[in-house]
């Protein structure tokens, strides 16, 4: 990565006097190259600026101070940086360090933890509706983030298009219960169903496909299913969306205000309020989500599990082994859209109003990004990544669009310090007697 | 056994790869019981007949049959599903998956559903395997990936054990252990076998009968030991001067 780096071990371990200089040489040599490839983005992103003129014309700024500034900071936090690491050896792989193991042990206490918070979070004093809401959104993540794992982490394809199950399960909720007035329970499976059915739809045309293809016409599946509802007019409303779609009821107690017996609060002789319905939501989702892991988990353990992660790592060794390629992968597609599609029947009944515009590709790159930060195929991963990106993409909402790049940069600090995500171990599937951690070293790059 | 039918019958098929044809009209058979090894140049035909036999690819003309039954027609999968196990070429272990994971992997095609005999077999057969239980299939050395993948095919319980190059790259000691337990595995199981391979020193002296490939057809076939005493396969094959 850096030249400080390359040299050979011997002479970084005696760290003595003589190599000083050689080092800052070095390192200096380093950030000059870094604040040359700064300025080359920096000059015309940032140095040249169209400003429409007094007459009306555009006319060309130019903001070469600015720039000079910047290739600055570039330099010297680069050559910090260096000197830094230079001292501490950057380390090239990343075999499970110490800190991989005490993540992992800590993960043992910490998957219990947090979801003993996510259990009593809504009766935490202080939890009103703002954290409520946040808390069901971050839950909402998590489940399409267990659902995609499925997809992407355990069978290996890489699908850039999964919003588009989470769009038809929203719109089959919606539309179901407006046209035919269902209700929500039994729209949920309904809407399971369909994004089932459309997930193998999408995995038939690319059945031969794998990697970067796979990934190019998953991409397109997703925009074509946006489109399709932002243009058939007469069903999905285009980009009015679908408004007033049914609130859910908990078992047939609906959430109104009215405090009428047969409203929610009434029935059970409460006060009526606003956060019975959140409340009721918040645990809806957490179900959902804790359903999503428990099957994931199930299948795990099982042969259709089992042949998904051996398809991952060699589809011809699977045929040879009298594996059906074929059912394995749509079977994969199908059970991944079909969680997709329970969030989206959640998300629409939340919402009470969808369009086109919530099912954007960008809400698909968020969810995969959700799924790789975590590490892929590790379930504690994937929620821990939902509650930092979706979480803190909150928190950090006072800094309007410095937002972007706060983000931007986490994820690429998660990159550079745990390139296999933040949980890069796994426990094999099945073991024998002692169930022994795999490394990080022996999990390829962006396989799991 | 003469009297039997073979279990497996491979009539007249030809075979081949997009515009490529591979092999032509290639007639063989193997008996129970039997070793039969398939030895040719690179390029003869070798693995596209192992992988013909298994449908993919599907032969262009010419039946396959295991013991009687046509599987011409049949799926990849299901094909695999009628007692018939490979190897395949290159071993194609899963690396990530632990060597317990891989074996249990093998037993899909396990029609009654508790692989632990089979496990206990391959034990039987390769103890370094049990020693490696709970270890990534791809951390193995190449020889114990070796044991891996036979021991996978064999978590079937096959009738029929496809071969593809079980030499390849590995040390000469590593497969004379191999080799030792394909003989000890058919001595002692009467499991039949089927193997494809570059070394035809060590392929001839293993198996009862052989088929010579060129170009994809069949050229010469006969038993072990007297293919191994034709001077044009000591020539082509055997590198001329093989120390016995």
């Amino acid at each position: 990565m850096t030249r400080a780096e390359s040299r050979s071990p011997s002479a970084r371990r005696s760290d003595g006097e003589p190599h000083r200089p050689s080092r800052l040489l070095l390192a200096l040599k380093d950030a000059g190259l870094a604040a040359l490839v700064a300025l080359g983005l920096f000059a015309p992103v940032v140095g040249l600026r169209t400003d429409v003129a007094p007459s009306g014309g555009l006319f060309l700024r130019t903001r070469w101070e600015d720039v000079a500034i910047l290739c600055g900071i570039v330099f010297a936090l680069r050559l910090t940086l260096v000197l830094w690491t230079g001292r501490r050896g950057l380390r090239p792989s990343t075999a499970p360090g110490p800190w991989t193991l005490r993540l992992q042990q800590a993960g043992r206490l910490f998957a219990p933890a947090l979801l003993a918070v996510a259990l009593a979070l809504p009766f935490i004093p202080g939890v009103g509706r703002y954290e409520l809401d946040l808390g069901i959104l971050v839950l909402t993540y998590v489940m399409l983030g267990w659902g995609l794992n499925i997809v992407v982490g355990l069978a290996g394809l890489l699908d850039l298009g999964y919003v588009a199950f989470y769009a038809v399960g929203a719109y089959s909720y919606a539309l179901l219960a407006l046209n035919f007035g269902l209700s929500f329970w039994i729209c949920l499976p309904l809407a399971g169903i369909l994004a089932a059915f459309w997930g193998i739809l999408l995995g038939f045309p690319v059945l031969r496909l794998r990697g970067d293809y796979l990934a190019i016409v998953t991409l397109a599946f997703g925009e074509m299913i946006r489109i399709v509802l932002l243009n058939w007019v007469s069903l999905t409303g285009g980009p009015n969306g679908l408004s007033g779609i049914p609130r859910p009821s908990f078992f047939g107690l609906s959430f109104s205000m009215s405090g009428d017996p047969d409203t929610f609060a009434g029935y059970f002789g409460l006060e009526p309020s606003p956060l019975h319905r959140l409340i009721f939501l918040y645990y809806l989702i957490f179900a959902l989500a804790l359903l999503t892991n428990w099957v994931t988990l199930r299948l795990r353990r099982q042969p259709l599990g089992r042949a998904w992660e051996a398809m991952r790592e060699d589809e011809i060794a699977c045929r040879a082994l009298g594996i059906n390629i074929t059912t394995t992968k749509l079977s994969a597609f199908a059970l991944g859209a079909m969680f997709g599609g329970f969030a989206g029947a959640f998300f629409a009944t939340r919402q009470a109003f969808i369009s086109p515009e919530s099912f954007t590709f960008i809400e698909s790159a968020i969810i995969l990004a959700i799924v790789v930060l975590g590490g892929l195929g590790s379930q504690i991963g994937v929620a821990i990544a939902a509650l930092v990106m979706i979480g803190g993409f909150e928190l950090f909402r006072e800094l309007e669009e410095w937002r972007m790049l706060v983000f931007g940069g986490a994820m690429v600090l998660i990159m550079v310090l745990r390139p296999r995500g933040l949980v890069g171990t796994r426990t094999p599937s099945v073991a024998l007697r002692q169930k022994r951690l795999i490394g990080a070293n022996l999990i390829g790059e962006g396989k799991g | 056994m003469s009297t039997s039918t073979p279990l497996l019958e491979v009539d007249r098929v030809t075979a081949g790869y997009g515009a490529v044809q591979a092999l032509t009209e290639v007639s063989l058979h193997v008996m129970p019981g039997e070793i039969v090894t398939l030895i040719g140049a690179n390029g003869a035909g070798k693995s596209t007949l192992l992988m013909t036999i298994c449908g993919d690819p599907r032969p262009r003309s010419g039946r396959i049959r295991l013991a009687g039954q046509d599987i011409t027609a049949l799926p990849t999968h299901a094909i695999m599903r009628h007692g018939l196990a490979q190897a395949p070429e290159g071993r194609r272990i899963f690396p990530r998956m632990t060597v317990r994971e891989n074996l249990l992997m093998g037993a899909e095609a396990l029609t009654s559903g508790d692989p632990t005999p089979q496990l206990e077999q391959v034990f039987a057969l390769f103890p370094r395997l049990k020693e490696r239980l709970s270890q990534r299939g791809g951390t193995l050395s190449g020889g114990e990936q070796q044991m891996l993948a036979i021991g996978r095919a064999l978590m079937s319980k096959p009738r029929l054990l496809l071969l593809d190059e079980p030499s390849l790259g590995l040390a000469p000691l590593v497969v004379k252990q191999i080799f030792g337990a394909i003989r000890r595995l058919n001595a002692e199981t009467g499991l039949t076998v089927l193997l494809v391979e570059q070394n035809a020193n060590l392929a001839l002296r293993l198996a009862h009968r052989g088929y010579v490939l060129v170009t994809g057809r069949i050229a010469m076939e006969g038993s072990g030991r007297a293919l191994l005493a034709r001077p044009e396969i000591r020539d082509a094959y055997l590198g001329g001067g093989v120390a016995a």
